[in-house]
């Protein structure tokens, strides 16, 4: 058996796609005329995929800020964190970070991915439980795996089902990580946090909630799921990433343990990777200041999630069950998902295509993530390039 | 304490859907190998056997459960822990 036998699962889906005519993965962005248009592969698409939901990639102040920290830091740190990679820049980072999120502690990670996976391969080693929905992030599962911790995972969403598992446990519940995100990434639908908390609070444990898709989408000051289902207070660890609603890239974690400054020198993904550049790290703290400052954001964001997820629905499409910032419609055909994913391009919209094992069950999905930045009349073209697919696509509608 | 056997039975049972014709499951049956299993699959297998027998089964034994005896196996052994 060759060593690139394992890929031909792969292979069988790179020759599926080229066959089509279509290349979804890894669509190439040549030019960006603002946070929701520009030419990929080729074409004038609306931007419809990007995660960029409060479209700050491309906001004059983060611009402006990043070409200062350019300007006079020049364009990378060269070092890691623990060695020379610490600039004036991640510490004033950090400490807004958990100002923002009312914690005392932040770590400053490069990428979202390193974030999540050095938190989770590190907070819990052999001998401990880590207890996580079964739709987590796939930086979860790996960091989860090289921790060494006994993992189990509990059904979607479904804190009767976490419920079992900590009852199960025992007496070893009460030191036991339950990790969870705020939103999930393929459908947007919303951890049911104050149900999951009221079972941490029965059994113990530590309560980790990943916000990558829900920082500056929800709560009272866009702190996320913890801050909207009042539960802030008995999260443990809050993660995420920069590179969705903050427009940049990086990761972050806040606690009140004061511990997390002993962990963080733990980290291997903290220390033997190198720091954010300073250009990056200047636009994320101009962004962190506009969520403050800007809440229409959110409201704007949400106006559309609600026009884009009603307007799919009512083409008789199967769409994603809760409104939210990801709007994704279900295929059970891979292929038909891949010809749609290629007709929706020549309509002018870009989204995402998720095949199975990357989708949460056998269904393909073209997955959209909507921005305050799009037009009402940017979310209509949307809504008509998928009414155009050939009829046979609303195979699974309600 | 759950044993081997009343695991191998249940899990058995669970397969057949899966079997392929004229060749019966049995404790050599290789769940992904020859019974083509897909991960998501296995992790349905994984939760029938968890509510029939109100277990938790860590995602750390999967690796070292790719037969029928193989999973009664460890699932004996972790009723026995």
């Amino acid at each position: 058996m060759s060593l690139f036998d394992k890929f031909q699962t792969q292979a069988q889906l790179r020759a599926d796609l080229q066959a089509s005519g279509a290349r979804p993965f890894g669509a190439v962005t040549e030019k960006l005329f603002s946070a929701t248009e520009g030419i990929v592969n080729g074409q004038r698409v609306i931007l419809a995929g990007t995660n960029n939901y409060l479209g700050l990639s491309l906001d004059p102040d983060c611009i402006a800020a990043a070409q200062q920290a350019l300007q006079e830091q020049g364009t990378g740190t060269t070092g890691s964190r623990m060695a020379s990679g610490t600039f004036a820049g991640h510490i004033a980072l950090e400490q807004e970070l958990a100002a923002f999120f009312d914690k005392r502690n932040a770590i400053v990670f490069s990428t979202g991915y390193a974030a999540t996976m050095g938190m989770g391969s590190t907070l819990a080693g052999r001998g401990d439980v880590i207890l996580l929905d079964a739709d987590s992030h796939a930086s979860i599962y790996d960091g989860v795996r090289l921790g060494g911790a006994e993992v189990i995972r509990f059904k979607h969403n479904d804190a009767a089902d976490l419920e079992k598992r900590m009852r199960r446990l025992g007496e070893r519940a009460a030191n036991t990580l339950i990790i969870v995100e705020g939103i999930y990434s393929m459908f947007g639908d919303q951890a049911p946090l104050a149900a999951i908390v009221d079972v941490k609070r029965k059994y113990g444990g530590y309560l980790m909630v990943d916000e990558a898709h829900s920082l500056g989408i929800v709560g009272t000051n866009g702190r996320g799921m913890a801050e909207q289902a009042g539960v802030e207070g008995d999260t443990d660890f809050i993660v995420g990433t920069f590179s969705k609603s903050l427009g940049s890239i990086g990761g972050y974690c806040v606690s009140n343990h004061g511990q997390l400054e002993d962990i963080r020198h733990a980290i291997r993904a903290y220390i033997f990777t190198a720091s954010s550049s300073p250009a990056v790290i200047a636009s994320t703290r101009t962004a962190l200041r506009l969520i403050r400052q800007r809440p229409e954001l959110r409201t704007q964001l949400w106006n559309n999630a609600e026009h884009l997820h009603s307007g799919l629905k009512s083409l008789g499409m199967r769409v994603s069950p809760e409104v939210g910032p990801v709007v994704a419609v279900i295929f059970e055909d891979r292929q038909e998902a891949i010809d749609s994913w290629k007709q929706l391009m020549q309509h002018g919209v870009s989204v995402n295509l998720v095949v199975p094992p990357a989708s949460p069950d056998t269904n393909s999905l073209l997955r959209c993530s909507v921005s305050a930045a799009h037009s009402s009349e940017q979310i209509d073209k949307i809504i008509a390039a998928y009414a155009a697919l050939p009829s046979n696509s609303h195979s699974l509608a309600n | 304490m759950t044993d081997f056997n009343t695991y191998r039975i249940f899990i058995v049972d669970v397969l057949q859907p899966f079997a392929k014709q004229g060749a019966p499951i049995n404790d050599d049956t290789q769940l992904v190998a020859e019974l083509g299993l897909s991960s998501l699959q296995v992790m349905e297998l994984i939760e029938k056997i968890e509510d029939h027998f109100d277990i938790s089964i860590p995602l750390n034994m999967l690796p070292d459960m790719n037969t029928v005896q193989e999973m009664a196996q460890q699932l004996a052994e972790l009723a026995a822990s």
